[in-house]
């Protein structure tokens, strides 16, 4: 049994990650299963919410395109692929690896697409942070001599 | 989820809705006329009409009710996957699905106020057929002279005609049929 956090993570992953890399990465892969469409790409927007300070009243956030679709194996796993932008083949993509995720052929889309997607995110984040960084500011005040 | 639920829906959905649609916009722009409609297969005990028109019809903002036999979870889960649609109580329905007997009493659904006849429901019967049940003839708005039709009651829909503008709508579903009775029509018994 899979666990609902693991799925969590890869759905979000894949959601996240841009769409050349997983089109890319997918293609290296080269496993092409049988499929049907249980719903076909179809692109939308939903509304993103945010809480100040992850504790505040919720408020939006603004609108963002999301393209999803699901698709069943020929075994008979179901996937669903929601991705970030209006890339359709990116959403199969996603739909399918989130379907091959819960079959045996779990730890070849785990070693193939999740594990580099992963590293490249974070270092993403990362040289991101350091960018900030470098260009940031402390204030602080000396003695003012006031008392 | 179950499986099931996930499978049934429009194969190609632009089209086949706005085919369903068409179907259902003919069936209430005529009273009484039977029309052609299909591309959903929906769970049991759902007949592919009532599934083709919840599937047209029903969205994240369109609360349904379901009554009675139809409703069971892999007739939840089938419209949650593939309309968003809440399922709610009868009172706060904008459509209602279900056998005439298990929709009853019809004074439970919204029929509208008189600012906004629209906030009413409307009621999606199953029906074994359209030859069974009570002979009527149907009066009114879309129809030439008169049409004869079966009903399942006869009192309770000229008595909801009577409340025009408000007043429920009645789509009737069997297998892959649907007639519709809108509030406008006038019922006779024959």
């Amino acid at each position: 049994m899979i666990e609902e956090n693991q799925r969590r993570d890869w759905i979000g992953l894949l959601a996240r990650a841009p769409a050349t890399r997983v089109k890319a990465l997918w293609d290296e892969l080269g496993v092409a299963p049988e499929f049907s469409w249980l719903r076909r790409p179809e692109i939308g927007g939903v509304m993103v919410r945010g809480r100040m300070g992850g504790t505040g009243a919720p408020f939006n956030l603004g609108e963002m395109t999301v393209t999803r679709c699901s698709v069943r194996l020929s075994c008979g796993t179901a996937g669903h692929g929601y991705v970030q932008g209006r890339d359709q083949r990116k959403a199969e993509i996603a739909a399918l690896c989130d379907a091959l995720l819960q079959t045996q052929g779990a730890a070849q889309v785990h070693q193939g697409i999740l594990t580099p997607l992963t590293h490249e995110m974070a270092r993403a984040r990362q040289d991101r942070a350091e960018k900030a960084a470098a260009t940031k500011v402390d204030f602080f005040t000396l003695v003012r001599g006031e008392d | 989820m179950e499986a099931i639920s996930l499978d049934g829906g429009f194969a190609d959905a632009p089209i086949d809705a706005a085919h369903a649609f068409r179907a259902v916009l003919n069936a209430m722009a005529r009273p009484g006329v039977v029309e052609t409609i299909g591309g959903a297969q929906p769970p049991a005990p759902l007949s592919p009409a009532a599934g083709s028109v919840l599937l047209t019809l029903c969205d994240p903002e369109a609360p349904v009710h379901l009554a009675g036999a139809s409703d069971t979870p892999a007739v939840r889960d089938w419209l949650a996957f593939h309309t968003g649609a809440p399922v709610s109580t009868p009172e706060t329905a904008m459509f209602a699905l279900g056998r005439w007997e298990d929709l009853l009493p019809l004074d439970r659904f919204a029929i509208g106020t008189p600012e906004y006849p629209d906030r009413s429901a409307t009621l999606i019967v199953e029906v074994p057929g359209f030859d069974t049940g009570q002979p009527a003839r149907l009066t009114g708005p879309g129809i030439a002279d008169a049409v004869d039709f079966t009903l399942p009651a006869i009192e309770m829909f000229q008595r909801n005609s009577v409340l025009f503008p408000l007043g429920l709508d009645f789509i009737f579903a069997a297998g892959n049929q649907v007639a519709a009775l809108p509030r406008t029509s006038k019922v006779e018994a024959l």
